[in-house]
């Protein structure tokens, strides 16, 4: 009965690794029936007794399952979006080309979900179950601004309408639950603006755990190189004739480049040259960003001066300079780092490294130069509002007294004023978000043109200004450009950096940024497939796709700290955003746990905060790293012990081959003395495994293939054992009387003697 | 589920699903894709399983085979006899080998079967001669060549027969960062 339940699950085990098996389809196909036979005729009968309709019932639950699960997966892969586009992609450019553009369609996907929580639990209750527009102060344009409200400028600086509108954290309401469903909005929004962080992180991870066993495991960068060269170059998506002559060029290129290399060594011209270019360029890129971080600061400080003059006296480069600023830094500085590198004459692969380190701490300097500049501001409104608020209380302090003076009573009605008429403070966080939103909106502007510019019109100009021009435009100088595979992904990272530092403080930037990443989609595969032309060589950045996503992890982290210090230190402003009212953010959270949930629950918060109880876990923590870097360390040294040791023996081995000749004829020698018996062991193959079980060392279906073991040959060594042929009888009989006194037959004590000898 | 189609039977769909790494839409675009091939030749009704296979000539015609230089031995290493002529089952097998879905160990073993040209179990110093030819284009002298081979085989062989046995290839592409990505043709 056991038994057979085994011989069911593996049956089932069986079907379900059938795919990973190399043999015939016709084969599987036929495995596959007999196995479905198999188990549905004896699992019926394995239930037979008590348990008997449970078993069925179970058993009827996992086949639907299995069913649904395959539904599901062929749904998913259904939604999949562009497939199309990108397989045309990869056919032109190849694999390295593409994979920005499946990135781009990951981060899609993510947005996608970001968008969904912000939009289900933010923006659409605010919508439908809040105070619409115009009802509150907070809610409406100031009287003063009501004029110029619809203009299409100041609509463009996301002013006016467009500032009183869902888009910015200003417009929530802080009633602490609203509607017919009591929800909790002001909660909702802190554990949303936190959860998109966690989901994020989840994501990131889960896509790097997936891509970490797909990388190979760490060999050595010159162990395989020409074996790499010969069987993993040619990319087997390519589809279309120029890209393929194109890759044959550069194979060809790389190869008589590893041969160059392996024939010669590199002589080393001046080395102090060489170290003197590469500390002056290293100097010359920290002077340059230091200069951008320097002028981005000035230029946040002055359109702080330019927000206090009147807004109609500035031109649309003051207003927008800070945007400006950023966007051009990031279009100049990286080209400007390529020309000052090639000072420094390092093998492209290490030189691609250095650019893309650069360009990040270009863009991470920028973002948090901005930043500062920007809280430097925040901590300026709170100055201001501080005073705005002593003013309305004073205010209503005398309208009361008046009040109650002049009617004589204490029940007093609250003050009659129209939403747009209320004093109202600087509600910093919608001026940040404003900011953030106008920065992804310029950084699109700049790239979009970037692209119509440099690689539309350059094409453009290369392929018609061609026929009448004194040398060849499109091998020459300007030539097509190529597409810039590191610069775009960074570009992307920076942006979803961008877009998740500003989600807290503008619901409404994700789904610009939605509507961004699908305009890009497609605009960039356009221009990809009309205005270039596939790489010449290629290098890529790292051995595994997790470089980039660890890049992505980095910002992430970045990106977190801004929002996490707002919401633990800076106080909300008093009049606007769901916070209004409260000392610090996250006081929300504390209210609902001492309110709204049962008071253990308020019990285990105050034990967990303990500091009495947080070090000491800090501290198992620390104790656990260190633990898990020392075990980690001893594999690393078993491995080169293995690695080692696998070294030897192929040394080895190759000697003994190569000696083979001499040694083989002083023992063909010996062979020919002993007729029956031979010397040399027979080879020892490993079985090839006829289980069908096995997954990892298949066999080969082919006819008259042996085992795919590593064919062992017993070493053959001089120092054999004794040659000498078996003793086939015993010795002859001695003399009469001294056998029959000595007792028993000295056969035995014969073999004692000799020890081990190996009777036939 | 929904759409009726008279291609194949929901068995023969479910079955497919289980064998390879396609989903049910997958299969039927496949299908399709066979069919076009060769119009003539190729059944729409493949339910009561029918025996035909379509020659080498047409399929290494199709897009995605016709720049790659090894377009010949793809095909041969998947069909039954070795001529390259595949029936629909063979088809959907190379695809799905050659799919992003495809586990690496998998991959390798065809991989091997088709850089070995003489089909002998081992990548001998002619096979290696012959991949090289084919990717360069025979731009390389033959010492350039020669260097090459000697250098692969030096660097790959393990038991120091002189040739690549299936543990060799396998252990020196198992480590190779991009076998994954090159190795994949989409559909």
């Amino acid at each position: 009965m056991e038994a057979l339940k085994e011989q069911v699950e593996e049956k089932k085990k069986l079907v379900a690794t059938l795919r990973n098996k190399p043999w015939r389809m016709k084969r599987r196909l036929d495995v596959l029936k007999e196995a479905q036979d198999f188990v549905e005729k004896f699992e019926g009968a394995l239930g037979k007794g008590k348990g008997r309709r449970l078993y069925a019932f179970k058993v009827m639950m996992a086949k639907k399952f299995i069913k649904f699960k395959r539904d599901f997966e062929n749904f998913k892969t259904a939604c999949i979006p562009w497939e199309r586009k990108i397989k045309d992609v990869e056919s032109h450019f190849g694999s390295s080309v593409a994979s920005y553009f499946i990135f781009l369609r990951w981060m899609y996907g993510l947005n996608m979900v970001l968008f969904g929580l912000m939009f289900g639990l933010v923006i659409l209750p605010e919508v439908l179950m809040g105070l619409p527009y115009g009802t509150i102060a907070r809610k409406t344009v100031p009287r003063a601004e009501q004029d110029t409200a619809m203009d299409y400028s100041v609509l463009f600086d996301f002013e006016g309408y467009c500032k009183y509108s869902i888009l910015f954290y200003g417009f929530y309401n802080n009633e602490k639950q609203i509607g017919l469903l009591k929800f909790r909005l002001p909660l909702s929004y802190l554990l949303v603006g936190v959860g998109i962080f966690g989901y994020s992180l989840m994501v990131v991870i889960r896509t790097m755990a997936r891509n970490a066993n797909e990388g190979g495991d760490g060999a050595d960068e010159g162990d395989f190189t020409f074996s790499w060269k010969m069987f993993t170059s040619w990319d087997y998506l390519i589809g279309n004739p120029e890209t393929a002559d194109n890759k044959y060029a550069s194979i060809t290129t790389s190869f008589k480049e590893s041969i160059v290399d392996e024939q010669e060594n590199q002589k080393d011209e001046n080395i102090h040259l060489r170290r003197f270019l590469r500390v002056l360029a290293n100097f010359l890129i920290l002077c340059c960003l230091g200069g951008s971080g320097y002028l981005i600061y000035f230029v946040v400080k002055r359109s702080q001066d330019f927000a206090d003059m009147d807004n109609a006296d500035l031109s649309w480069f003051e207003k927008n300079e800070v945007e400006f600023v950023m966007s051009l830094l990031g279009l100049v500085c990286p080209p400007l780092f390529e020309t000052i590198a090639e000072l420094e004459d390092y093998h492209p692969r290490i030189a691609l490294k250095w650019q893309l380190a650069r360009i990040f701490a270009l863009f991470l300097g920028n973002l948090y130069t901005f930043l500062f500049a920007l809280f430097d501001e925040v901590n300026e409104k709170l100055e201001r509002e501080k005073i705005i608020k002593n003013e309305t209380e004073l205010a209503l302090a005398h309208y009361y007294a008046n009040y109650s003076s002049f009617y004589n009573t204490t029940d007093v009605p609250p003050p009659n004023v129209h939403p747009a008429d209320a004093i109202r403070g600087p509600c910093w966080e919608t001026g940040v978000g404003i900011e953030f939103v106008k920065l992804i909106v310029s950084d699109v502007q700049v790239s979009y043109l970037t692209i119509l510019i440099g690689d539309f019109l350059r094409a453009v100009i290369v392929r018609f200004l061609n026929y009448c021009w004194c040398w060849d435009l499109e091998a020459g100088f300007p030539s097509y450009g190529e597409f810039d595979i590191s610069g775009n992904v960074l570009g992307l990272i920076f942006n979803q950096g961008m877009i998740w530092m500003g989600a807290f403080y503008a619901p409404g930037l994700v789904g610009v940024n939605l509507l961004r990443l699908l305009s890009s989609m497609y605009y960039q595969c356009w221009a990809v497939m009309s205005c270039n032309v596939p790489h010449e060589r290629v290098f890529k950045a790292s051995r595994s796709n997790n470089f980039y996503m660890g890049l992505l992890l980095l910002v992430l982290f970045l990106s977190l700290l801004p929002v996490v210090y707002t919401i633990m230190t800076l106080s909300p402003s008093f009049d606007c955003g769901p916070f209004s009212g409260q000392e610090k953010m996250y006081d929300v959270v504390m209210q609902a746990i001492d309110q709204d949930l049962p008071a253990f629950i308020g019990n285990i918060f105050t034990y967990a905060t303990n500091p009495g109880l947080i070090i000491p876990g800090v501290l198992l923590m620390v104790l656990a790293l260190y633990y898990l870097n020392a075990v980690s360390e001893g594999y690393q040294q078993a491995n080169t012990d293995l690695k080692k040791k696998m070294q030897a023996a192929r040394d080895e081995e190759k000697n003994r081959r190569n000696n083979k000749d001499s040694t083989n004829q002083v023992m063909k020698d010996l062979e020919d003395l002993l007729p029956n018996k031979s010397l040399i062991p027979r080879p020892i193959e490993e079985e090839p495994p006829l289980d069908v079980e096995k997954v990892s060392k298949p066999t080969k279906t082919k006819p008259g293939s042996s085992g795919n073991g590593v064919n062992l040959q017993k070493e053959v060594s001089l120092a054999a054992p004794n040659p000498r042929g078996p003793v086939t009888h015993g010795p002859g009989p001695r003399g009469g009387p001294p056998l029959n006194t000595r007792g028993p037959q000295p056969g035995p004590a014969r073999g004692r003697g000799r020890g081990g000898h190996p009777r036939r | 589920m929904g759409n009726k189609q008279t291609i194949f039977t929901d068995e023969q769909l479910d079955a497919y699903q289980d064998c390879t790494f396609f989903t049910r839409k997958e299969i039927l675009r496949l299908h399709g894709r066979y069919h076009e091939l060769a119009p003539h030749l190729v059944p729409m009704d493949y339910t009561n399983e029918p025996d035909c296979k379509v020659p080498l000539s047409l399929i290494v015609n199709m897009p995605e085979l016709k720049e790659n230089p090894f377009r010949n031995r793809i095909v041969e290493s998947f069909s039954e006899g070795g001529d390259g002529n595949l029936s629909f089952n063979e088809f959907v097998d190379m695809f799905s080998v050659l799919s992003e879905m495809a586990p690496r160990e998998l991959k390798a073993i065809y991989a091997f079967k088709i850089y070995d040209f003489n089909v002998d179990n081992f990548l001998c110093k002619e096979d290696l001669e012959k991949t090289l030819n084919r990717l360069t284009k025979e731009e390389l002298t033959p010492e350039e060549v020669e260097l090459v081979c000697d250098k692969t085989i030096e660097e790959a062989d393990l038991d120091g027969d002189n040739k690549l046995s299936f543990a060799d290839f396998e252990n020196m592409i198992s480590r190779a960062p991009d076998f994954l990505s090159t190795f994949h043709i989409r559909i």
